[in-house]
């Protein structure tokens, strides 16, 4: 470790943590505070670093980090960080959300941020099921779920978030699991640094309500040597599991990478001063005679 | 007489908005005030559209019914408003598309299709030739049509002096517009220079951009759209983000990110869109985020009359959004008051914190009116309260006005953290029943903070015989019809600028000795009227619209029992 470095602890506040113990929350914010701490020593000092939640118990991880943060409302993550980033485009956006969250509610803003590939890194805690809200289906439970809303279980299909990001133009595209803490900080250190829309997809057990360990130990596997700006690859990946079976191997890894123009480019750092932007008033003032 | 009014009259595509402005030009070059109401239904082509412009020596913002000269693109325009004829008055029309049998030798008719054909040039262009035919019938000079034209015409403009040209040549002259509006021939008053004609939305636009507006963000919505046009048209200028997302909710939250990264935001929508908005509304409440919502109200409820006016959302923008939070909600008159108001409304927003919300309508918004240019230094762009860097920073530290100093990310060392949740003064989460009640009250401070600077302003103005023991009551786009008559009928008119905070105490002043209290809204129900009601103010009487359309000056005289002059 890099003497001159952040220790990751001391990144924590002091709001008390309230997830239920093995939540797998906690690797997430185990995995964040070591990137963000790990940047701070190359060149990304923590306080360009703006940290965007939703509402659910994924969203609480900006009370734990004592970093710059915006603890938005249900499904708007990405308005927030997308006007952040335009704002300042030299602050690093990261927003971190629920499936019921980015998937349900939310829905809109997650294509759209794809689709114009905003430079702002979204993390998905993906546990299939409403937590805080005592166990209802999510867009990503598999069907036949029993949640408290649907006692003779889901009739829907799950959605593939990772295939909707694909199709809508995200330019960084990844799985994780909650008990790969490792490839964790990998993916969320190159989502981070990725140049685009990047968007991780975070197997992340409730213990509580949905409690997939055995399932994901047994099935989950990381693909390697993959090529990354292969659309055609990415898709027969992303489609090797659709979220509804529990018999068929899960890739993790990152599936997707490309370069693309992004939205947060078109916008020029041009501002007049007061005097400038008076003149032009009453330009137009004169114009509109 | 000493106004003067035209109607401009065709179908959807026939550019009628646009023609309206340009007779509206001609009209203040000639040293006349204008006022301009531009009605059109809900549809791209087809549908019939019209303009009404009333020049006036003296200031002038409301319609008439009856017309002096009325053009008539197509022979629906002569069905539909014939009846709004005066003895005197003269029809231009195009002697390709309407009859002139029904109009009993009071117009002259311009063979416009003939005339454009003759040129080569586009229908479009029919604009032009039938304003060269009304300036030669009021008698404006084609010099002056000449200037307006080069300034104003982006695209083929000799084509359109052209059919122009033959518009005047082949049309006689019915009036002298000098004359009737200088109090008769050989009138020494001089004319006062023309001064810029801007919609409330133009208005509404420049103010904010003045007051140091950095960002604008709308999803369309009419009656608000132009304001989004005009940000997008001006936004390198001005070195505006401009954005049109994906809904509305996206719309208010990208506006509170910006006001977290420190750059100040506005919105703008009509109802519908407010709805989607209010979400983000509390949430700008409880984080403290300051947003001006430009809510420029039409018909409803629902999709309603999408290109008619409305005054139905006074207590929905007052209570919108769940959980209590101060809130400004301003009502302006006019383009005069668009403007100055608008910048207010920026300045308050950033000074308290707290969303600030421009009410206006499709009347406001979309109608043309003179700007008194000399009002353009009257809004300032005001320096923030900002941290002064000293120990760690806590966003919402308590303070004895309640309103906290800001701070921007980056900050070294520093963590800026705003909350949808309740929180402590640090930004973290809290459900603590004492630390909730520190908050609240926090946020009640920064309402009575903001109460008191809102008395420095003249937040309610009072027209007409001020010594009536008659008054109407009034708010918003109302206030021109409502001036005017009670300037005609020696009644006293009373204007409320501020909904909230609302002005109680100056309110009462402005009432003092009334003893019949009228109020005048574009609502079924008297929103104002209950307003007023709930801080003890009884409103005897209420004259209300709920058509779509705005009240002509004859419809309110006539509501009143004054006779029409």
């Amino acid at each position: 470790m890099n003497p001159k470095q952040i220790n990751p602890k001391d990144l924590a506040s002091d709001a008390a943590n309230t997830w239920c113990p093995g939540c797998g929350n906690f690797s997430i914010l185990g995995a964040m505070r070591a990137v963000l701490a790990e940047l701070d020593g190359e060149g990304y000092p923590l306080e360009d670093v703006v940290l965007v939640s939703g509402i659910g118990c994924h969203a609480k991880i900006v009370d734990y980090l004592n970093v710059n943060s915006f603890y938005s409302i249900h499904g708007r993550t990405i308005p927030v960080a997308t006007a952040i980033k335009i704002a300042n485009p030299d602050l690093k956006v990261i927003c971190f959300s629920g499936d019921g969250d980015s998937l349900a509610e939310g829905l809109e803003h997650l294509i759209f941020a794809a689709k114009r590939n905003i430079d702002i890194t979204l993390i998905l805690h993906d546990n299939r099921v409403y937590g805080l809200t005592t166990g209802q289906y999510t867009p990503t439970s598999p069907s036949g779920f029993r949640g408290r809303s649907t006692p003779a279980g889901a009739v829907e299909p799950p959605l593939n978030p990772l295939e909707i990001m694909l199709s809508s133009g995200a330019t960084y595209i990844a799985r994780g699991y909650s008990h790969g803490i490792d490839q964790l900080q990998q993916l969320f250190k190159e989502a981070i640094l990725h140049k685009g829309f990047s968007f991780v997809d975070v197997l992340q057990v409730c213990v509580s309500y949905h409690n997939l360990y055995e399932s994901y130990n047994q099935w989950t596997y990381v693909v390697e040597d993959n090529d990354r700006s292969s659309f055609e690859q990415a898709e027969k990946i992303i489609r090797s599991w659709n979220y509804n079976r529990s018999d068929l191997p899960i890739p993790l890894g990152c599936f997707y990478q490309i370069d693309a123009p992004r939205f947060d480019q078109s916008f020029s750092s041009y501002r007049p001063g007061r005097e400038e932007r008076e003149s032009k008033i009453e330009e137009i003032l004169e114009n509109f005679i | 007489m000493n106004d003067f009014s035209t109607l401009i009259g065709g179908i959807a595509g026939d550019g009628i908005n646009e023609a309206g402005l340009t007779a509206s030009r001609l009209l203040s070059r000639m040293g006349c005030s204008i006022y301009m109401y531009y009605d059109y239904p809900s549809l791209i082509r087809g549908g019939h559209n019209f303009s009404l412009i009333r020049a006036c020596r003296s200031k002038v913002l409301a319609h008439t019914d009856a017309l002096d000269v009325l053009i008539a693109l197509n022979q629906e325009t002569v069905e539909k408003h014939q009846h709004r004829l005066k003895e005197s008055s003269f029809v231009i029309y195009d002697a390709d598309k309407v009859r002139p049998e029904a109009l009993a030798g009071k117009g002259c008719g311009l063979a416009v299709s003939s005339i454009l054909k003759e040129a080569g040039a586009p229908a479009i262009m029919k604009n032009s030739c039938i304003l060269g035919g009304y300036c030669k019938a009021v008698g404006i000079a084609w010099e002056v049509l000449e200037e307006t034209l080069r300034k104003h015409m982006q695209k083929k403009l000799e084509l359109n002096l052209l059919v122009a040209r033959q518009g005047y040549e082949q049309t006689e002259g019915f009036c002298r517009i000098e004359d009737l509006i200088s109090g008769g021939p050989g009138s020494s008053e001089a004319s006062p220079p023309p001064r810029a004609l801007l919609t409330g939305n133009q208005a509404i636009s420049l103010g904010l951009i003045r007051a140091g507006l950095g960002a604008y963000v709308a999803y369309p919505m009419t009656p608000s759209s132009s304001v989004l046009d005009f940000m997008a048209r001006y936004a390198g200028d001005f070195g505006l983000k401009v954005i049109h997302p994906e809904s509305e909710i996206a719309v208010m939250l990208m506006a509170l990110g910006f006001a977290y990264a420190g750059v100040m935001a506005a919105v703008g929508t009509s109802g519908g869109g407010f709805c989607l908005m209010t979400e983000g509304l509390s949430l700008a409440g409880m984080a403290e985020l300051p947003v001006v919502v430009v809510m420029a109200q039409r018909a409803g409820p629902s999709t309603g009359l999408p290109t008619y006016t409305a005054q139905g959302d006074l207590h929905f923008v007052l209570h919108a959004g769940q959980g209590e939070f101060p809130r400004l909600v301003v009502a302006p008159g006019d383009a005069d008051e668009a403007y100055i108001w608008s910048g207010r409304a920026l300045n308050l927003a950033w000074r308290y914190q707290i969303p600030s919300i421009i009410l206006s309508d499709k009347t406001l918004s979309e109608s043309l009116y003179n700007f008194d240019g000399d009002l353009a230094g009257e809004v300032k762009e005001e320096s923030l309260m900002l941290w002064d860097g000293n120990g760690r920073y806590k966003r919402y530290l308590q303070t004895e006005n309640g309103v906290s100093p800001l701070a921007f990310p980056p900050q070294k060392g520093q963590a800026i953290k705003t909350d949808s949740y309740m929180h402590d003064q640090q930004g973290i989460t809290s459900e603590d029943p004492g630390i909730t009640r520190e908050m609240i009250d926090k946020g009640r401070r920064k309402g009575q903070s903001l109460a008191r600077e809102m008395e420095e302003y003249e937040t309610v103005k009072v027209y007409g015989q001020i010594s009536s023991r008659t008054a109407l009551l009034f708010w918003g786009s109302n206030k021109g019809v409502c001036v005017e008559v009670a300037e005609r009928l020696g009644l006293r008119a009373v204007q409320v600028l501020a909904l909230s905070p609302f002005p109680e105490k100056k309110l009462i002043d402005a009432l003092q000795g009334v003893e019949r209290l009228l109020a005048v809204e574009c609502n079924s129900t008297g929103q104002l009227a209950e307003l007023a009601g709930c801080w003890g103010i009884k409103v005897d009487d209420r004259i209300l619209k709920y058509d779509g359309r705005p009240f002509s000056l004859e419809e309110l005289l006539h509501s009143l029992g004054g006779a029409a002059t």
